[in-house]
């Protein structure tokens, strides 16, 4: 084969293609740039075509120089085979070299994303069984990193070393059963041990019994498309039924006010808990899936139309101590929506305070009820003597409060 | 079963010969019966998907990474979904949710296991065809018509299907909830149906070819490993996705026919709605249950791809062939088992969980074996470094860093506070994303000459693999470190959280690895539709590979082998066999021919051979000795 006739041939090709592509794009913004001026009038298009060609030019001209190289790399080899002169470039050797820089540039980035990008993760947990969760984590992120560095290194080194030379013959080595066996039961007897860690984890996290003397103050949460609703207890420890069929302009819950444990039911704009006391959480959702993630809690369960769900914890850190520690001043601690649930999917959140008892009982007085005048009417409720009738034998103090928040919600 | 099909593409064959049989270009190209065709419009259909798909992705992270600039060219092409050239959030999700949609089903179910299958499985085992040419040729068009529907909701006002690729209930069943769930669910749906409808009769073919039709000497246990892959795979989707289609039906009965069995306790605004007694749960359990298997489904091909090529380009035998098998038919079996762990925390009870989290686990075992059976291959071998080589080594380098953060998520503990993460996006896009289309990149470099003839241009092979290579890990990476930190996905935009803000640099970041890595793959499109007509002419066997489809001539014709189909005598894998002088001894040729490499357990416990081997070797005892 006459190679000048050859690289002639292949390069006039080449030539033809870039010519074509280039003509077609221009051609292409010509036409568009033609409609732009008859239809758009607000904007301006003539700059954004620009920038479009622009950066189509730039890639082609990547192109074209990937081509230039691959031609030369092509003649050099023409040359070399021509003269009848070994192989040119051993590409063996270069991709077995590159192997092994990517190797040593990969595990630099992989320290460089651990000690970075790992330093901007979540601060440590501000509940109970999220240090367990921590703990399991670290354990198994130990593991793992042991595991993918010591096989990415066996992978490239093995890449780099026996790239072939052509001077050598493969090591026939079908199959060794004990090596099997090894690689089969070691790492069995280390998931065993993940597995049984985490089965105890999680039992300890979903299955608690409870302590008569320290009973968790429960908190309901409803969400809805892009809203969390937050309902507190009230003076009795309880949160009232709901049911969805009531749901109206004034009853955006559908609380059944028949029930006498709604009456004092409080509504909330943040969820403020108190540091080192169970928080039982009571998850429904009022119309899709969404999924309630308190990220520095390690908590996340989805609310579910139609099924109530539970979770229970007890938060150890206050807000406050945890601006300390994070050294962040502007800290706060948030709950938000996992759960793809439509456009303003992106924008659910609510801030949680962990404060200390104290600081909850003060805060906790001055919640509104949700049993407004329009409700009292729609259930047929007494409107002015209802506090008396509502508010619970048992303590005075949370008497008093029950009946401060109804007067409140009386002068609404 | 068998000999009649046998007989019939006997009687096909022999027509061609005598050249009555006259192709028309719409028999030949485009409703082809032949498997190698078919093979190649999976093939070329599902890059066309790739791309598409690929598009889409580099279209939302320009929004992540610059969600407050404005790019007026959008809004040329997308009209008012980017009216102001700002992708709007409901359009967002219809990206998310159709770039999941066709790479999990279009591009790497379809597109991998539709063309390796096809053209593999007749070839490697010695089949003139399917067993059923027609159903496969159906099988084609029902995906494309899949593909079509599915393309076809970016062309209707209320925009394409838009809950997630998983469409969970009531999202997806209301329109109300949001737009994607009008019409362009109806078309999601549809489009799922036909895709099932394709995947079963793809499925049921592959299976029972490989059964059936296996030449002479062909047994189970001398099958290559790609075979075995394809096999278990289809056994898997046969069993998995019509529990999907039934999961799709409940949810057209709920979306059109009013009834509840995803449905329950709704309100809308203030409209209540009718439904009651369903739950959302229930779609949860059926779309795992094929939706797990469903990326072995994707995986398992790729494994077997590269098993192949590993062992071909190492011209070593794979390591612990038998311990491949049973590794794969052990993730086959669980995979069915382990569906629960997409599901830790959605309410569902916790002993469930705890159960799940066991089978989980376990099944990371066989995953391991196979990791370091691919490590043992490698070793002390004499690696030609081809770009199918190249993207095989990738494979299992992400099937390493994908894997290990499996171990993570499938630990109902810690699974609570990364589910719907970025952890899992990064987890799932390595092990299965990146793993599973590096296995198809690995195939269609290694099988080309196979397929068109000609050789792909390998130095634009190189560039394509560092570049994606790289790429790809430079966008996954840090993904892992946003769930870390609390980031939830198919978030619209990061800017409404404070904590948020500290990813945006590293969302730009990616955004610019993705669009490296995606014009990268300009590379391999000029380098694959290029070679098709002006590639290098291929010889019969360019990787000196062992296997049956390199025994074909280069040429294709109806029923693969001009005469009779070649015996099979020994296992695929006999590279560098001591004491042969080539590096590989080829499935067809029988041991008489290799006197001075055999081994004692090649024969299987065959006493006469071993007794006609001990005789040659005391008659040529200087030769045995080596």
């Amino acid at each position: 084969m006459s190679l000048r006739k050859f690289i002639s041939n292949k390069t006039i090709a080449a030539l033809a293609v870039i010519l074509t592509v280039f003509a077609s794009t221009s051609a292409f913004a010509q036409a568009a740039g033609a409609a732009a001026e008859t239809v758009a009038k607000p904007v301006d298009m003539g700059p954004v075509y620009k920038t479009v060609i622009f950066y189509t030019m730039a890639f082609l001209l990547v192109c074209l120089f990937v081509a230039i190289i691959g031609k030369a790399l092509k003649v050099y080899e023409l040359t070399r085979e021509a003269q009848d002169q070994p192989k040119g470039i051993n590409w063996n050797t270069v991709n077995g070299v590159l192997f092994a820089l990517f190797l040593i540039v990969g595990l630099y980035g992989v320290y460089w994303e651990y000690t970075v990008h790992g330093n901007m993760i979540l601060p440590e947990a501000a509940s109970e069984h999220g240090k367990k969760i921590d703990q399991m984590f670290n354990i198994t992120l130990i593991i793992t990193t042991i595991v993918f560095i010591a096989t990415h290194i066996i992978l490239f080194v093995f890449a780099y070393i026996y790239r072939s030379t052509g001077k050598r013959k493969a090591y026939y080595y079908p199959h060794n059963n004990a090596l099997e066996r090894i690689w089969t039961i070691v790492p069995a007897l280390v998931l065993t041990v993940l597995v049984l860690m985490g089965f105890l984890t999680w039992r300890s996290i979903f299955y608690k019994i409870e302590d008569p003397n320290n009973k968790p103050l429960n908190i309901e949460i409803t969400s809805s498309q892009f809203a969390w609703a937050i309902r507190y207890p009230g003076a009795d420890g309880i949160v009232g039924v709901k049911n969805y069929k009531l749901i109206n302009s004034i009853n955006a819950l559908g609380i059944d006010f028949k029930d006498k444990n709604t009456l004092d039911d409080q509504t909330a704009d943040e969820m403020v808990i108190p540091v080192n006391k169970p928080v039982r959480l009571i998850l429904t959702s009022k119309d899709v899936l969404h999924s309630f993630y308190m990220p520095h809690f390690r908590i996340q369960l989805n609310t579910v139309p139609g099924m109530t769900s539970y979770f229970e914890f007890t938060p150890t850190i206050t807000t406050e101590e945890m601006k300390v520690k994070t050294n962040d001043p502007k800290f706060a601690f948030l709950f938000l929506c996992a759960k793809i649930c439509g456009e303003g999917h992106y924008k659910m959140q609510k801030e949680v305070r962990v404060v200390s008892q104290a600081e909850y009982e003060a805060w906790v007085k001055k919640q509104g009820t949700y049993l407004t005048d329009d409700l009292r009417k729609e259930f047929n409720l007494p409107v002015a003597a209802a506090p008396a009738a509502v508010a619970p034998a048992d303590s005075v103090k949370k008497d008093t409060a029950a009946v401060k928040t109804n007067q409140l919600a009386l002068k609404k | 079963m068998s000999t009649i099909s046998l007989h019939d593409t006997h009687n096909h064959d022999s027509h061609d010969d005598h050249g009555h049989h006259k192709e028309t270009f719409l028999t030949k190209y485009v409703f082809s019966q032949d498997h190698k065709m078919i093979a190649k419009q999976f093939l070329i259909t599902g890059i066309i998907m790739a791309v598409i798909a690929m598009g889409l992705s580099i279209l939302f992270r320009l929004q992540l990474a610059w969600p407050e600039k404005s790019f007026p060219i959008l809004e040329t092409f997308l009209g008012t979904w980017a009216e102001g050239g700002r992708i709007k959030p409901d359009f967002y999700l219809a990206l998310v949710t159709i770039h999941g949609t066709i790479m999990v089903f279009f591009v790497l179910t379809a597109g991998l296991s539709g063309t390796f299958s096809n053209l593999l499985i007749p070839l490697q085992i010695g089949a003139r065809d399917m067993a059923s040419p027609f159903l496969n040729m159906l099988s084609y068009w029902f995906f494309f018509g899949a593909c079509v529907i599915m393309m076809s909701s970016f062309f209707i006002q209320t925009g394409p299907a838009s809950a997630g690729w998983t469409i969970y209930p009531p999202l997806s069943a209301l329109p109300t909830a949001i737009k994607g769930s009008a019409l362009g669910m109806t078309l999601w749906l549809i489009s799922m149906i036909m895709f099932v409808a394709s995947s079963l009769m793809g499925g049921i073919n592959y299976v029972s070819t490989v059964l059936n039709m296996r030449t002479k000497g062909m047994d189970l246990w001398k099958m290559p490993l790609t075979i075995w892959a394809f096999f278990l795979t289809a056994i898997l989707g046969v069993l998995s996705f019509p529990v999907l289609v039934a999961g799709v039906v409940l949810l057209i009965f709920d979306r059109s026919f009013g009834t509840s069995f995803y449905l329950s306790d709704i309100v809308m605004g203030t409209q209540v709605l009718p439904n009651e007694g369903g739950s959302p749960i229930l779609w949860q359990h059926l779309f795992w249950f094929l939706g797990h298997p469903e990326v072995y489904i994707v995986i398992m091909p790729a494994l077997g791809i590269s098993s192949e090529v590993i062992s071909v380009n190492s011209r070593k035998p794979i390591f612990g062939y038998h311990a491949m098998i049973y590794s794969l038919i052990g993730i086959t079996v669980l995979s069915f088992i382990v569906w629960g762990h997409h599901m830790f925390v959605t309410g569902m009870n916790p002993l469930l969980g705890g159960v799940f989290m066991i089978t989980t686990l376990i099944i990371a075992v066989p995953s391991a074996v196979k990791t370091f059976n691919y490590l043992a291959t490698l070793w002390r071998g004499n690696i030609r470094f081809t770009p199918a080589m190249l993207f095989a080594i990738g494979l299992v380098s992400f099937f390493i860093s994908g894997g290990l953060t499996g171990i993570f998520l499938g630990n109902a503990s810690l699974d609570i506070n990364l589910h719907d993460t970025y952890f899992v996006v990064a987890h799932f896009h390595l092990v299965m994303g990146s793993a599973a289309i590096f296995g198809m990149l690995a195939g269609v470099y290694h099988w080309y000459p196979k397929m068109f003839g000609r050789m792909m241009s390998s130095k634009l092979g190189y560039l394509h693999f560092w570049l994606t290579f790289i790429s790809a890990y430079l966008v996954f990476f840090p993904l892992h470190f946003l769930g870390l930190d609390g980031v939830p996905r198919r978030y619209y935009a990061f800017t409404e959280f404070e904590f948020m803000q500290k990813w945006l640099t590293v969302n730009v970041f990616v955004t610019w690895a993705a669009i490296i890595g995606a014009l990268a793959q300009v590379a391999f499109l000029w380098n694959f539709f290029y070679s098709i007509f002006k590639g290098k002419k291929a010889p019969q066997n360019p990787w000196e590979s062992n296997t049956l489809e390199w025994t074909t001539p280069v040429e294709h014709l109806h029923g693969n082998w001009p005469g009779e189909i070649p015996t099979v005598y020994r296992w695929p894998y006999d590279y560098s066999k001591p004491g042969s002088e080539t590096d590989f001894i080829p499935q067809t040729v029988p041991f008489s021919q290799t006197m001075s490499s055999n081994m004692p357990h090649d024969f299987e416990g065959n006493t006469e051979a071993e007794r006609i081997q001990r005789e040659w070797e005391a008659k040529n005892p200087a030769i045995a000795e080596k």
